[in-house]
């Protein structure tokens, strides 16, 4: 009973959301007394792949077919399912990422596993395996028991730090026979130059305190400096004052990055839903009585347009020191 | 073309979130009950629009859960969509809830669901409906087109987004982008009373996962005000305090 660890990768590049599933998922094996596995599916460099031994993963099966460099939920399901099973797998670990959420419940569906989608601590098994969830849109968490025999868990982005030490994987290159994908891409834009909101250790957000789109250069300076992504709220993209990909809450991206920085948000509860997994909060906001003081760790009480300038003044500074 | 929308119900958005029996229970006591927005503002209406422009014939609504869903799916019935079908079961398991999806979504071209409810968070049971029925699943929709019997779906990925063509049937999960919200007219809260809902028993599966209990997250310290004219403060309080930069 192994424990194997879908490994997500991007032109080549595995993703810190992957490394975060190894770390994690070398954590649970370390704690069921058995070995971490890893599948990594398409075209990745065998040193890279070996590499990742030293976030704990023992060995990696990579099954290398081209087809596999974009990512297709069904075949990627089926492999994932068929390598657990060839390899007597317990418990599988997906990245709770856009691209987990698509193969996850295949997955669980193939393999008859139990799912716990969007995990945010290791497994508790002195009694069943019950693995800690976030849910009402992180106002609470559920414990939630896995009873299937074999267990799969998805875990939330930037909720389990990765740690590395010394450690080489042995890879099992692997060329599987691939049915024909159903589903044609006819177009991929990604995002460049920019830090991918889910990923972000960082998050600047502006709100409708900043008046207008012709306002977020002071956002988008602050940004740069703290190397952070940015965000907004619901009516800043509902008026196309920025891209709608930004747009953080309840109906839009939920993120939990180390630090977020609200400017010109009110805190509304819908709001909050997408933001409170932050670990630190900072909000600037020129009406002392505005609901995100009550949720946040650090506030000034001040005009955005006064106040942000100044503090990706003080932060240069501070880099500079 | 028939669509079947998956329609689930939540407590409303600003509810006050709290447990009973020991965090065993959800405490329903002044809550009201809405539908999932993702499935109402999104998978619902474009389901409606697709029927408007005669791309489709006919929108069935399903929903696994109990009698008190009623009212939820009738108010989902006064948006659009032709007849409702409520599967007589509670559960919280994806695998459960998606297999009775499953049972029922083989007779349609194409399977709506939300991007994800905001209560449980799954983001699963889409993609646990589409392997049972061994069909393509488009998860995180942006913009949903029909062109005859291909389904031309933007959808969101890691780090960006792409543009997918599948034939159907298939799975695919929306979300904002694909539809604008509408309230629902009187002539619609009218015409929902006296559209069939049809009350089916579940499947027998198992469920492969249960809740033991639930825990509100740890009170928060309360904020650190800094005066506007020392924000100098602030980032020492960020570097040294809290270490976050
Ligand atoms: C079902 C539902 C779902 C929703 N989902 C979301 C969601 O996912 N995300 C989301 O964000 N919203 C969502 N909303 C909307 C939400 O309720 C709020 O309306 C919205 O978050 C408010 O956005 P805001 O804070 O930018 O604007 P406002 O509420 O207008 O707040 C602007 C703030 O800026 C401050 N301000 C003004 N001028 C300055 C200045 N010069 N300097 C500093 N501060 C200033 C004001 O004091 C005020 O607090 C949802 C609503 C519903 C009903
Ligand atoms: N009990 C249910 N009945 C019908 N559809 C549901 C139910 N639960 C979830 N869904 C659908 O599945 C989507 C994703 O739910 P989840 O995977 O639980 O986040 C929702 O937006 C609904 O469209």
């Amino acid at each position: 009973m192994s424990v194997l660890i879908f490994i997500d990768q991007s032109e080549g590049q595995i993703k810190k959301s992957s490394l975060e599933a190894i770390t994690y998922g070398a954590a649970v094996a370390k704690q069921l007394n058995t070995t971490a596995e890893g599948i990594v599916l398409g075209t990745v460099a065998d040193d890279n792949v070996a590499a990742l031994g030293k976030y704990g993963v023992q060995k990696i099966h990579h099954i290398t077919n081209e087809v596999l460099n974009h990512v297709d939920a069904q075949l990627y399901a089926k492999l994932i399912a068929d390598t657990a099973t060839a390899n007597g797998a317990g418990v599988v670990i997906i990245s709770h990422n856009q691209t987990g959420k698509a193969i996850a419940g295949r997955v669980s569906a193939r393999l008859k596993a139990g799912l716990v989608a969007g995990a945010i601590a290791l497994p508790d098994t002195t009694n069943g395996f019950v693995v800690k969830k976030s849910v009402f849109s992180g106002k609470a968490f559920a414990n939630v028991n896995i009873t299937s025999a074999i267990k799969i868990i998805s875990l939330n982005p930037n909720s389990f730090h990765v740690t590395q030490a010394e450690g080489t994987a042995e890879v099992i290159t692997v060329t599987a026979s691939i049915a024909e994908p159903k589903v044609k891409v006819t177009a991929v834009n990604k995002v460049s130059g920019e830090v991918p909101l889910t990923e972000a250790e960082i998050v600047v957000s502006g709100g409708r305190g900043l008046k207008g789109p012709e306002h977020w250069g002071i956002l988008e300076d602050l940004a740069k400096t703290l190397h952070a992504a940015t965000a907004c709220s619901r009516p800043v993209a509902d008026a196309h004052w920025r891209p709608h990909h930004e747009h953080v809450g309840q109906t839009g991206v939920q993120i939990a990055p180390n630090l977020y920085i609200a400017i010109g948000i009110s805190g509304a509860i819908q709001h909050l839903a997408g933001v409170n997994r932050s670990k630190v909060m900072v909000v600037i906001n020129k009406d002392p009585e505005a609901p995100f003081f009550k949720a946040a760790d650090y506030g000034i009480v001040g005009d955005a347009f006064e106040v942000v300038p100044k503090l990706t003044e003080e932060i240069k500074k501070l880099k500079s020191a | 073309m028939k669509i079947l929308v998956c329609i689930s119900k939540t407590p409303d958005t600003t509810s006050k979130i709290a447990f009973k029996d020991g965090n065993t229970k959800f405490e329903e006591a002044g809550v009201q009950w809405i539908i999932n927005p993702y499935d109402e503002w999104y998978s619902l209406v474009r389901a409606i629009e697709l029927k408007e422009k005669d791309a489709a014939t006919v929108i069935h609504l399903i929903t696994v859960g109990g009698a008190d869903c009623d009212p939820v799916i009738r108010k989902a019935l006064a948006l659009g969509g032709d007849e409702a079908i409520r599967v007589n079961a509670d559960s919280s398991d994806s695998f459960y809830i998606a297999s009775q999806i499953a049972a029922i979504a083989k007779e349609y071209d194409l399977v709506f669901t939300g991007k994800e409810t905001i209560d449980y968070n799954g983001s699963s049971i889409g993609a646990i409906v589409a392997e049972l029925m061994d069909a393509p699943y488009i998860s995180l929709a942006t913009k949903f087109e029909l062109n005859g019997t291909t389904a031309v779906v933007n959808r969101e990925i890691e780090g960006g987004e792409e543009v997918n063509e599948v034939a159907l049937p298939a799975v695919v999960s929306c979300q904002k982008g694909v539809a604008e919200q509408r309230i629902p007219n009187m002539r619609g809260i009218m015409a929902a009373r006296t559209k069939p809902l049809k009350v089916v028993e579940p499947v027998t599966v198992e469920t492969l996962t249960s809740i033991v209990n639930f825990e509100l997250p740890p009170a928060k310290a309360g904020v650190k005000l800094v005066p506007a004219d020392n924000v100098a403060e602030l980032v020492r309080l960020l570097h040294e305090e809290a270490k976050a930069i």
